[in-house]
């Protein structure tokens, strides 16, 4: 072979990512340094200031200590132990490698994880004389809740206990009888001695019971190809390039899933729909594009779409959600504080995100779960997080990238936790702080009539019809109308509105921003009440607050939740409450929505009423009930 | 059956594309570091990959140590100007109007001046927040646990024991004004990925990479090229002739050359594969104390 189709060769070489886990006692630093060595990927030089350092500050004895070359900072060599992710390199004929090596030790969890999320593959090294010991167990444990599915139970030592077939055995059968309860597809077990080289690069002669691969043909045979996502299309919106006019690329890293030229495909969260135009590269356009290339794209119609956004294929969607269930792993020196706003990245999306509660912890020794308010440095449980926008995911089992986030301390910016997303939570097991006191106290009188006792007594949903618009726009004209017609059509309904509120249950409250948004919120927690008692609640309110029409939605739950917007002229407005805008305009009142103070235009209503047709506006609303089945339900 | 499987280069292309990316979306002034060697040449290459058909959104900076070997100041000119980069060249006046060098000074005195202290004059002068350098894991034991994003405060200092936890591929891109971020594209690539990725994109080098005659001095074992005349005259006149090329190109004439016969990128290559010595054994800079590449990381230095 010549040397151009030597190289031509060697460079269609793939990649595995693996992470050794393991303690000193374990051999895992000789194992590696093995691995670097007769692969030849330790240097001549490198090799002696290795036997100098060795003989100066090693904890080998006279051997060559391994542990000197992969621990990098002079800290760490002081102290005899790793103390974060190291990252080593090493190529053969068949595949190069990058290892993550992590200490063993239990407070390093955090490093453990770390090098976990980026592996294919784990090796986990056991101490032949021990065998199956709680590190390995937590380990184990930590490598299948991070998705990694090839196992190596690497039996290391195996010399000193004389190359024994029952003592590999018995470990073996120690470790299957453990890992069933957890997930993990592929898992084989060697023998070896990473000392004296037995099953490591060579075949040992001294276990000729064993027949399986040496840990090097493993590494470079096993297959990795399948374990990526390729049926759901997931294409997170990285960056998008305008060179030009004409130009209109949106480029991602393909998260999971094939695009093609062609595919009709949907934007998250504007829900608009086009085709893939053309696939743009450096290197020319493309049919094709897969996972994990980092690619561009054009569109066959112009629509507007930003980095976060989602392109996903029509006929497969992720999950599109505020709340979910995730296991989260607490990565901050400072305790985990439930008041706390963090920022939240998840795919190429930033928002804000707090922790509702607290399932359980794990203990990760143990695997039992336990009951505990928050979390600490490297202490790993199930926890419900709520986030201000929707994020697209998937369950982290089914998709690595679209399942994975990171939650990042609003003030140290320091990355406070990292969670793997269980899945979606429905709003009706939603645990908000607030929602939860409250349900103890509900929950006495509740627990005697059942929701569907209450549906087929009035034959109706309890929930809310919820208007909103600022001053004079025909919110109370609409809210008083419908209230009456629904009353003649026998649903049982109750009206609330600003003044009748004030004028007893809110009445300490003024118009301030901060007042405005208690007297909002104890109107939301009326309206719950009612609704969980089955009456529907039709609100008249100038909410003119975007977040706080959403606060106000989560309290009463999202799916009972009906937003109509009366969305009348400034014009109309103004001549419909004459006096009172008379009035703002000398200055006697302030605080007004859509006059000196903001009014958010809510996007998300049902419907947007023009308020000179009252009469038939409240007609479309009972259409619209009866069509949800909300009444009548039969 | 379509092939969904990419090789290691591409999976790294990749990855440093999808770094680049990011931190073009989440900073508001980012820069290339631009050493005009052969790993910067590689990033500059990610760079317009990751913005075709875009120009790069970002410029280059090349720290000038006023000690450069003139064929890479030749090559940085030349290239920069096909492709179209904007190219901030910066340099400290104050040590070069003091003479600081190499020869005068030694090797940690030139370093900290006119690269460490120029480097961070450069990031403050024009309040860059993001800074791409080619670092590499495998060059050297204190890289090999630096994260791909990494946070320095608003001394420029790194702090190994205090890093951000970093997994899969989401970078926590938060910074307070002042703060910034070093972020290595190439931080998974080996040296050998290095030249490989280079000869599959027939991408531009300093010719000094290439093997060919030049005049040579051994200094403590180090082979320094002498065709400059800032160098003693009575240390040039121990110049002779060898075939030699650079693995490394950082000062003059703190890098030293190898001999070798490779004077093509297949040839690199090959050789590449079978050298029995480290990269930064060519760098005179790293040998001054242990630890000496890690105390300057801390100081500010890339």
């Amino acid at each position: 072979m010549d040397i151009k189709s030597f190289l031509d060769q060697d460079q269609k070489k793939d990649l595995l990512r693996l992470l050794t886990a393991g303690s000193v006692d374990d051999g895992k630093s000789t194992l590696i340094g093995r691995l670097l060595f007769d692969s030849k990927k330790l240097y001549e030089d490198q090799l002696s200031t290795l036997e100098r350092d060795s003989k100066r500050v090693g904890h080998a004895g006279e051997e060559i200590d391994y542990a000197l070359l992969l621990d990098g900072l002079k800290a760490e060599r002081e102290q005899g132990i790793t103390i974060d992710v190291a990252y080593r390199y090493f190529s053969t004929a068949k595949r190069k490698f990058i290892i993550a090596d992590t200490p063993g030790h239990e407070q390093y969890t955090r490093n453990m994880v770390t090098g976990a999320s980026t592996a294919n593959l784990a090796i986990i090294l056991v101490n032949a004389q021990t065998g199956i010991i709680t590190q390995t167990k937590r380990h184990t444990f930590l490598v299948s809740l991070l998705g990694i599915k090839h196992i190596v139970l690497a039996v290391n030592k195996m010399d000193l206990v004389d190359y024994s077939q029952e003592v590999f055995d018995n470990i073996c059968e120690d470790y299957m009888s453990f890992v069933t309860q957890l997930d993990i597809p592929d898992l084989t077990c060697i023998p070896m001695s990473a000392l004296k080289g037995d099953n490591v690069v060579e075949p040992s002669v001294n276990m000729p019971w064993y027949h399986g691969q040496g840990m090097l043909e493993f590494l470079e045979t096993v297959h990795i190809g399948s374990d990526r996502n390729f049926r759901d299309l997931r294409y997170p919106v990285q960056y998008v390039l305008r060179p030009d006019r004409e130009f209109r690329g949106f480029a991602s890293r393909i998260a999971s899933g094939i695009i093609k030229k062609g595919d009709e495909i949907i934007v998250l969260p504007s829900m608009k729909t086009s085709k893939v135009k053309s696939i743009v590269t450096y290197d020319g356009e493309k049919d094709y594009a897969f996972p994990p290339q980092s690619t561009t794209i054009t569109l066959e119609d112009e629509i507007d779409i930003s980095r976060g956004d989602m392109i996903v294929h029509t006929d497969n969607r992720p999950r599109i959600e505020r709340h979910f269930e995730a296991m989260l792993v607490w990565m901050d020196e400072t305790p985990m504080d439930l008041s706390t706003h963090f920022f939240i990245k998840h795919t190429t999306n930033n928002a804000k995100a707090r922790i509702d509660k607290v399932q359980y912890k794990v203990d990760v020794n143990t695997l039992q779960k336990l009951e505990v308010g928050h979390f600490e440095l490297n202490e790993i449980g199930r926890v419900v997080i709520t986030t201000t926008k929707p994020l697209f995911f998937d369950p982290y089992t089914k998709n690595r990238q679209t399942g994975a986030f990171i939650l990042i301390d609003p003030v140290t910016h320091n990355t406070s936790a990292v969670g793997m997303i269980i899945d979606q939570l429905s709003s009706k097991d939603l645990p908000s702080r607030i929602t939860n006191m409250d349900k103890e106290k509900i929950a006495r009188g509740e627990a005697l009539i059942s929701r569907d006792e209450r549906v087929a007594k009035y034959n109706q949903e309890g929930e809310t019809i919820w208007i909103t618009g600022i001053h004079g726009s025909g919110k109370n004209e609409l809210a008083f109308t419908l209230e009456k017609k629904l009353f003649d059509n026998g649903a049982t309904a109750v009206l609330l509105d600003g003044s009748s509120v004030r004028l007893g249950l809110n009445r300490e409250l003024d118009y301030s921003p901060t007042d405005q948004a208690e007297h909002l919120r104890r109107v939301a927690h009326v309206c719950r009440l009612l609704n969980d008692q089955g009456i529907i609640a039709v609100c008249s309110f100038i909410s003119p607050d975007e977040s706080i029409r959403r606060q106000v939605a989560e309290i009463i739950g999202k799916d009972r939740f009906h937003l109509i917007h009366m969305d009348a002229s400034t014009e109309y407005c103004h001549k419909n409450n004459a006096e009172f805008y008379e009035k703002a305009k000398n200055g006697e009142i302030e605080n007004i929505p859509g006059f000196d103070l903001p009014y958010d235009v809510p996007e998300d209503a049902v419907f947007k009423f023009n308020p000179e047709e009252n009469g038939s506006n409240a007609e479309i609303i009972l259409e619209y009930l009866a069509k949800k089945k909300i009444y009548p339900v039969k | 059956m379509k092939d969904y499987s990419l090789t290691n280069l591409g999976e790294l292309e990749a990855e440093a594309i999808h770094i680049i990316r990011e931190v073009a979306a989440e900073f508001e002034n980012p820069v290339m570091l631009y050493s005009i060697g052969k790993d910067s040449s590689v990033m500059a290459r990610l760079a317009e990959k990751a913005f075709y058909p875009g120009k790069v959104p970002f410029p280059l900076m090349h720290i000038d140590s006023k000690w450069k070997f003139k064929e890479m100041i030749d090559f940085r000119e030349s290239y920069t100007k096909e492709k179209g980069w904007d190219l901030i060249v910066h340099y400290n006046k104050e040590g070069f109007e003091k003479g600081i060098g190499p020869f005068t000074h030694g090797s940690k005195v030139h370093t900290d001046v006119m690269k460490t202290q120029a480097l961070l004059e450069g990031l403050n002068k024009y309040k860059f927040d993001a800074a791409f350098g080619g670092a590499r894991r495998d060059e050297e034991k204190s890289r090999a646990k630096e994260r791909i994003f990494s946070f320095r405060d608003k001394f420029h200092q790194w702090d190994p024991k205090n890093q951000r936890p970093e997994l899969w591929n989401i970078y926590n891109a938060k910074v307070h004004k002042g703060e910034s971020i070093r972020v290595f594209p190439i931080s998974n690539w080996t040296e050998l990925d290095i030249w490989q990725y280079i000869r599959l994109e027939n991408i531009p080098i300093v010719p000094l990479y290439y093997a060919k005659m030049r005049p040579v001095v051994n200094v403590d074992g180090n082979l320094i090229l002498a065709d400059d005349d800032r160098m003693p005259e009575e240390v040039r006149a121990k110049a002779e002739m060898k075939m030699v090329r650079f693995r490394t190109l950082g000062c003059y004439p703190l890098t030293g050359a190898i001999e070798s016969e490779a004077d093509t990128i297949e040839k690199i290559v090959e050789e590449m594969m079978t050298i029995t010595k480290s990269e930064r054994t060519t760098r005179v800079i790293d040998f001054d104390q242990e630890g000496s590449m890690e105390q300057k990381k801390r100081e500010g230095y890339f």
